[in-house]
Order: structure tokens, then sequence, then C-alpha cells
């Protein structure tokens, strides 16, 4: 597992030459082979979900090169800029959230989009970022573990851009980002006592939460603990998508081969429910080895936060790294059954552009806070 | 910006972090275990059971068009129907060499390039082996010649589809309206369920208002297909609901008599069973062809539909908006003598003009000489001006809001398809609300004559005279007459009771002399007729003419013409239907719109005599 630990600190001529390359092009090559590998397992499902649609695969082709050059450029920027923007990206992500709620697009019944002429962006992917920046920045500045008040203020940051998107309404991705704030607290030290009175009080209040939400996320809800109970309505994705899954068994139906996403039993196979096609057509041992590429890719991240150097780019390395496991466990449980449906797409293999550009632009970060290191002098 | 350089508490950060970074190290693991286990249990444990689902979802479930409802008219003749629509689809997966099948097509149909284009646009969009169209709207020669020659092309095949279809497009565009295909406003608003495969929705008229009841509910079917997915017998079900069919209260007879009594005209016609409300006729001229928009239409037609002069697509009789010019004399001398402003007897000089106490404004009479001394009855028959003059400026615009109101002017009649404007019935109130202005006396008399503010519909117009035929109790005027073989019972307005019922007759035997008088307004079309109307011309102002000017009718251009109004029932002493007719820019009401109110009276009064 040495290579796989490396820094670029080592001491063997060959890594040194090595990570002298990347390192000045702020690349972390483990983390990038480890990306590209995935993306590339990603386009290979596409290809038998999307029914060898040349159309869907160009685009999808395309906006992952976009996605890893807006990675490339991103490593380029520095900690300290990234911690300087961290508010402010973070307040125009709020106002232009606030924008999309009275001016937005309304997309499939829910607001999200904002029609800047040339082309739609959806807010919610800026905060995917800006709210980890958020508390990483405000609590980098205070001793930690950080006292009641700060942690109080921290939440509100969280809350804001969560209620917020939860309104419009887009659960999955409100999840995502309280879960990435929260990430960031924890990291901070947070004391267990505080962590558990919040776990229980949570549970208490999970009835006035239940009253508070849309008739069509109870529905998914209720959908999730019988989806035979509405076998033609949302009940069906879960249970194709179990079918799928199910009989794929130890070792697939071969690539291209799995009928439920052919005969078009599955619905959203490019998309969400994609995960179900590739555990159709390569059983239960493609999937130990796809959910490994990203566990690979968590302990990666989360290793280059431990080696970071200061306390804002530490909290936001081990957030970004942890919200990336998140975003693949929502997504495998939803599709499995064991999580109520989200929408939270597979991250860097679903059909789609926002996420990815997101997801890789956060890795971006965790490369720039890598390979900015200063050299210590012990 | 500070930096603690306390190393102590940094080294405690330090080991706190990693410490922490564990923690969330474990719990991800916990997480892909759990993920793991999951995948474990579906694909090993209960793999031979999914396995087996997967085998038996050779069973599909699709979904079944409802049939949308028939539209009748009160005759029983079809107005609206569902035909069947041939396309020609290709499968392309079960094609095998596509350019090759494409070429022979083209050889056996008339199939255009655009459409090869746009077929192969489609195609790229869709699954392998989706149905995709080629050509739509086949005619019976090319069914015959592709069916003659189907297995030269295998995964090609005519498919069938049901499309509206009105039986009389242009008579009916207005009121029947017409479906099209959903947009993306109404895929908000719809029922995701029901609408499933539907393609089509109503717009407007009839096919909007009940779109619910024409729509019916949407039924699924279970089929047994094979791998390539396609069906091989049906396994379940669960029938469609068809959409209800409706009988109109519409006479397409009388539809097709008032349309051609507009001739090349634009304007209005509408007709009301005064005994029940019923709409016989509600003509909007020009129309169009409601089929082009069923059959799906094209953006150069539906341009030069909406960017036509005439505005065919607008529907004047619900929401065409006129000044009622002298039709609304017999109302307000209803009024006048309800508020006994005037008596019966009294006789008021015209010469003319009026003027105002004080004033050097002259408020003309269309008749440059005057009409002398004239009672209530000569004011109607002749429609002398400076009588409602000097009526409004008595009863003042208040108590002529008031009055008028009750008739149903200035509010939507209630009639039962969407769209209908309310007209405007002017009033102190509604000037300072509306404008912040306060109300001349001058706007008072020239609302006396039906001009200025006050505006109507015809629809309006046509039930205010279904209440005055009625001496005050109406029907609100409806259209569907029948939902599937069930009557919809007719809805009563509420009565208007006068101080003096008698008044009622004063008035409509005014009417009466309009029409069968010696120097009535509109005389001409009681010649021949074996039955008695009773009516009241008008002429609304489409410009003002300044102080010294004289309306000359040569010089005016067409758009800037009178509009030519009239309002009629008959037969006049036991109303049967009541008409309101407004012809744009047609000039005079008497000899434009009486004639044709008089030829949808024979056609209607013999048939049911």
């Amino acid at each position: 597992m040495n290579w796989f630990f490396k820094t670029t600190q080592q001491t063997s001529p060959y890594h040194q030459r090595k990570g002298n390359v990347f390192r000045r092009l702020h690349i972390d090559f483990t983390l990038l082979i480890l990306l590209i590998l995935l993306s590339s397992i990603g386009i290979i499902i596409l290809m038998s979900a999307g029914h060898e649609n040349m159309g869907l695969l160009n685009r999808q082709a395309t906006r992952l090169a976009v996605a890893f050059f807006a990675m490339l450029v991103v490593a380029q920027v520095p900690p300290h800029a990234l911690k300087m923007f961290a508010p402010w990206l973070f307040l125009l992500g709020t106002l232009l959230l606030l924008g999309v709620l009275f001016v937005g697009d309304m997309g499939k019944g829910a607001q999200r989009w904002l029609d800047l002429g040339f082309f739609r962006f959806q807010p919610s992917e800026l905060l995917k970022l800006a709210t980890p920046m958020m508390v990483a920045w405000y609590l980098a500045e205070r001793r930690l573990p950080p006292s009641n008040k700060h942690i109080v203020l921290a939440t509100v940051f969280i809350a804001i851009p969560t209620v917020l998107i939860a309104k419009q309404p887009d659960l999955g991705t409100a999840i995502l980002i309280a879960s990435s704030g929260l990430a960031v607290l924890f990291l901070a030290g947070i004391s267990w006592k505080i962590i558990m009175g919040v776990i229980a009080a949570g549970a208490a209040l999970a009835p006035v939460l239940w009253s508070f939400m849309k008739d069509y996320q109870k529905q998914r809800v209720l959908t999730f603990l019988s989806p035979e109970e509405d076998p033609l309505g949302s009940g069906y994705h879960i249970i194709q998508s179990k079918i799928a899954i199910g009989s794929g068994g130890l070792y697939g139906k071969g690539w291209t081969h799995g009928s439920q996403a052919r005969l078009e039993f599955l619905p959203e196979s490019s998309t969400d429910f994609i995960f179900a096609v590739f555990a159709e057509e390569f059983g239960l041992i493609g999937c130990i080895g796809l959910l490994t590429i990203y566990l690979l890719i968590f302990i990666r991240s989360i290793y280059m936060s431990i080696q970071a150097q200061d306390t804002f780019s530490r909290l936001l390395a081990g957030s970004l790294s942890l919200t990336f496991f998140i975003y693949l466990f929502v997504n495998v449980g939803m599709v499995t059954g064991i999580l109520p449906v989200v929408g939270v797409p597979l991250p860097l293999v679903s059909y789609g552009g926002t996420s990815m550009v997101t997801l890789l632009i956060g890795f971006g970060i965790l490369m720039s806070i890598h390979t900015h290191r200063k050299l210590l002098s012990s | 910006m500070k930096t603690r350089f306390d190393l102590k508490s940094s080294l405690q950060e330090n080991r706190l972090f990693l410490l922490r970074a564990t923690t969330l190290i474990v719990f991800v693991l916990i997480l892909f275990f759990a993920l793991i286990a999951r995948l474990t249990y579906l694909q090993i444990e209960t793999h031979e059971k999914y396995a087996d689902l997967a085998q038996n979802n050779r069973v599909k479930l699709s979904v079944i068009n409802p049939v949308r409802g028939l539209i009748f008219d009160t005759q029983g003749r079809v107005l609206a129907e569902n035909n069947p629509s041939y396309s020609l689809e290709l499968v392309p997966e079960q094609v095998q060499d596509m350019p090759e099948t494409l070429k022979q097509l083209s050889a056996l149909l008339p199939i255009s390039d655009d459409e090869i284009k746009l077929f192969e646009k489609r195609r790229q969009q869709q699954k392998r082996f989706a149905s995709v169209p080629l050509r739509n709207r086949l005619n019976d020669t090319e069914v015959a010649v592709f069916s003659a020659n189907r297995h030269l092309f295998p995964g090609v095949d005519i498919q069938a589809r049901p499309i509206r279809h009105y039986t009389f497009p242009e008579l009916t565009s207005h009121v029947v309206g017409y479906v099209g295909a959903i947009n993306e406003k109404e895929l908000k608003t719809i029922d995701p369920v029901n609408y499933r495969g539907s393609r089509f929705i109503g717009k407007t008229g009839i096919e909007r208002t009940y779109e619910t009841e024409l729509h019916g509910h949407v039924g699924y079917q279970q089929t047994e297909n094979t791998a390539q997915g396609r069906s091989l017998k049906t396994l379940s079900y669960t029938p469609p609901l068809s959409g209800k069919d409706l009988t109109l209260h519409l006479d397409i007879d009388l539809q097709k008599v008032a349309h051609d009594a507009l001739g090349d005209y634009t304007g209005s016609v509408v007709a009301i069973d005064t005994r029940t409300g019923a709409v016989r006729a509600l003509v909007s001229k020009p129309g169009f062809d409601a089929n082009l928009f069923a059959k799906g239409i094209d953006q150069t037609s539906y341009s030069q539909l909406q960017n036509s002069s005439k505005r065919p697509l607008f529907n004047r009789s619900l929401r065409g908006q006129y000044p009622p010019g002298s039709t609304l004399k017999p109302f307000l001398g209803l009024a006048g003598l309800d508020y006994k402003t005037i008596h019966p007897h009294q006789k008021i000089y015209c010469p003319g003009f009026y003027q105002l106490p004080k004033q050097s404004h002259k408020y003309r009479d269309w008749k440059k000489t005057g009409h002398g001394m004239t009672t209530l009855h000569d004011s109607i028959v002749q429609s002398c001006d400076v009588y409602y003059y000097v009526l409004a400026h008595e009863l003042k615009i208040d108590r002529m809001h008031h009055f008028l109101h009750k008739f149903g002017f200035g509010q939507k009649t209630g009639i039962d398809i969407l769209g209908e404007k309310s007209g405007l019935l002017p009033s102190r109130e509604w000037k300072k609300r509306t404008r912040n202005q306060v109300w001349y006396p001058g706007e008072t008399l020239i609302a006396g004559i039906g001009q200025g503010f006050n505006l109507t519909t015809p629809l309006q117009l046509a039930h205010a005279t279904a209440i005055l035929a009625n001496k005050g109790s109406a029907f609100t005027p409806s259209l569907v007459a029948n939902i599937d073989n069930k009557n919809q019972l007719p809805a009563t307005t509420l009565p208007i009771k006068l101080n003096n019922p008698q008044h009622w007759d004063l008035i409509i035997d005014a009417m009466y002399d309009v029409v069968n008088g010696a120097r009535g307004t509109a005389r001409k079309i009681s010649i021949g007729a074996n039955y008695k109307i009773a009516g009241k011309t008008g002429t609304a102002q489409v410009f003002t003419i300044k102080q010294d000017e004289e309306y000359e009718e040569e010089n005016v251009v067409e758009h800037l013409k009178d509009h030519a109004l009239f309002i009629a029932f008959a037969p006049a002493r036991n109303p049967q239907l009541a008409i309101a007719v407004i012809v744009e820019n047609g000039g005079h009401g008497g000899s434009v719109a009486a004639p044709i109110a008089r030829a949808i009276f024979d056609k209607y009064i013999q048939v049911t005599p």
C-alpha cells in the first residue's frame, strides 16, 4: 500500500522526480488515476444503459472533459485564496438561491434552475462547495474544539442553504449540503455529547419534519417503506431496480446483456438508477470492485486532508472526502432499497452535467490543498 | 489574519483532527460494508427470486389511452369525433439496412426529404427498439400500397392513432374549440398518471372547458413480451374509461345560417332559447379550420392565423367587447320608467341636439333635423338620442348602473365555456377605483346612448335580451345539454321585479314597432315573416367625431366604420329565441345586422312552431 500513501515529500529519487512534475502542475497523481478509472467505467456502463445512444455518450464525454479541466484549473488556486473567497462564495450562492426561489425556472415541478440567458445554472451546486468552505472558514479562525456559541453560528450557516434547497424542493441535494457542513463541525471536534444529543432530538422531531414535507416527498418515504403498495407509481422504480440488481447474481449477465435495462423495465436507467444497470450486468463481483474504487478515492482524499497543514484546508478537505462517499452511499442505498428515493446521482457515473463538474472541482480543491503544502523545517 | 502560534494547542488540534478523521474512516467502512452486505443479500441470497422475476419481466405494463368523448349538436349530429390516423413507423433494431430501406420506401410512397431528416433526428433521440414515425397521416391509397408490400420491409409497420376530427371545423371553431399537443405549462397542471399516454388536450371552447369529462381515464394492460420486446399475449387488462360524450344545445343548422348570413363581415351572432337559456348559435367570424390544430399545426399556418388583421382566433362572441350603442335604449327606458324619472306618455322635444345647462357643448342626435316631440315609444322605435340624453341626465349614472347590472351587463353571464369577458358597465365608483377620476355629467349622457365607457360582449347582449323577452326571469346561458345521457338542468337567474310589471309590455311594444311599425328602424325585416319579431337596432361608434365634424360614411375607411348591432326576440308575444348580432364596421344596425337575425328566426321559429 505504500504507493497509495506516497506523498510528494517521499525521498526515493524516483518518487522525487515524478512527484515534482505533478506537484508543479498541482495534480495528485493517485487521485487523478482513480478518478479517470471511475469515469471510464461510467462511460462503459452508460453505453449499455443508454442503449448505445451515441449522442448521449458524446454529451457525457464532453461534460467529463469540461469537468476534468475545471478540476485542474481549480487545483492551481492556492488554499489561502480559497479561504479568502469562502464567505463571498457562500453569500453569492445564498443570494442566487433566493433568486431561484423567486424567479427560477420551473423544471420538473421543482424550482432549481436559474436561467442566465446563455446557460442555465443550479445555485445549489455552488453551495455544495461553498457551504463546507464557509463553515471551515468560520471555525478555522477559532480555537478548536469550537465553543457552543460558534457551534450555533456554524449551524446557522449550514441551515440557510439546506432549508432553501429543501424548499425548492430538492431533498437529495439538501441532505448532501447539510452533511458536508456537519462533517466540518464533526472534524472540528464538537463533543460526542452534543452529537448524541442532536441525534436524539432529531429522532424526536421527525414527526414535525414530516408535516413540512411536500406530498411527493412523503410519497417517496411511504413508497420506500412499502414499495409494493404502489407498483404503478413511485414504487415501480424500487421494485424494478431490485429485480435488476438481484437477477445480476454473482457474475452478472454481461455487458449490454441486462434484460431489465434493455427492455426498459428500469426507469431512469442512465441517470439516478444507473447503478442497477451495472449490478445487473457485472454482478456482485463487479459491484464490490466498483465500490472499492469509491472507497479508495475516499481513503486517498481523507489521507490528503490529514496531511493538510492549516485548519481551514484540513476541515474542508475532510468534509469534501466524506461528502463524496455519502453521495455514493445515498445513491446506492436508494437503488438497492435501503434508503428512500431522493434523487441523488451516482457520482461521476450517472448521466448528467452539473453535479459532475461540482464533484471534480471539489477534487481540484483537494489537489490544491495537497500540492500547495510548504515543507516544514522540523 | 490572526494566526495563533500556540504550539501546544496546535498540536492538540492536530491530534483531535487525526482522531476525528480516523473515526470518519471507520464510519465510512461501516457504510461500505453495509452496502456490500445489502448487495450480497440481493445478488446471492435472494438471487433466484429476482432472477425469476427478471425472467417473468417479459411482462410489460403499458398504458391504454381512453377514447376522447364525442361532441354532438342538439339534434345528435357529430361535431367532434376521433378518426384513425395512420402513420408509417420503423423499429431501427429490426431494420437490417436502414439507408436501403428508406430508399425503397421513398420509391414506394411520397416521402419527402424533410420527413427523412426529421426521422433521422428522432431516431438519434430514441432507443433502438422503439418505434419511430417516418410519415404521418397516410391516406387510404398510401396505406393500401404499403400493406401490399409490407412483407418486403421487416421492422416497418403502419400504426393507427386516433386523431380528433371536427365535422364542421370552421363553423364550430370558436364554440367547440379544438385540441392541441400538450404544452409545458399544461404539463404542470395535469394529472401525470391519467395523461401518461395522452398527446392532446382541449385548448379552447367546449374542448377545454369540459376537458375532464371528455378525456376519460387511462387504462393499463400487461403483456408478455419476447426478449426483443415484441408483445406475445395480453395477461391482464384494466380497461380505460372512455371520455364522456357531450350533447350541446347548439343547433348546427342555425349555426350555419348565422355563419352564412354574416357573409364576409367580421362579427358575432349569439342566439339563446329564452325558455331554457340554451345557446342555439354562437358564431364568431371569421373562424378557422380547427382540424389544423387537431392534426398539429405548423408554424407558418399558425403565425398566419395569429397575424391576420381579421383576428380569426379571437372569439368575438365571448371576448369581443363592443359599445352597445342604441341597443341599450330599451333597458334604459325601462330604468326610467321604474325609477319614475319619465312617464310613459310624457313627450320630450328633440331639436337634433342636447345641451347640458350652462354648457355650450352640443350632444348630437343621429338625425340632424331632430325627432320633434318624442314619447318613450317613439324614442325606441326611431332611436331618438336626445330622449336618452334627457333620461340619463335625470337618472344619473349610479342608478343606471344599478338597474342595468340586473340584466347582466358588466358581468360574466356564467356560460359553460371558459374565457368569457365581463364587459364594462361604468359607475362613479368604477371610475374612481380604476382611474382615480371624478365622474363628469357629460359622461352620463354618452352612457345614456350606450357609448362612452359602456362595453358589452355579444353573449351578454343576447342574454340581456332574453331576460327582457321573458320579462325579468331567465336562465343562465348554457351550451352543454347532456353529459353521457345525463341532462344538465337549466339554472335560473335572479328574477327582476319591476315596481309596475306593465312597464315590460310598454318596452316590448316599442321593440315590436321597431320591426313592425311604419317608422321602425328595422321595419324591412318584417316583410314576409309569418311570426312577429321585436327588436332594437344599434350603431356603435368606432371612433369619435369631433364637435363640428360630420360622419360621412363614404369617407371613412373600412376599419373605422361604425359597428352595426341588432338585438331581437321572436315571436314577440310568446318568445322562443333571443338574438344579438354585431357586425363589425357594418354601418347601420337596421340594414346590415337585422336581416341576419331574421334569417336565424326564419330557420328556428319555423322548425319549432
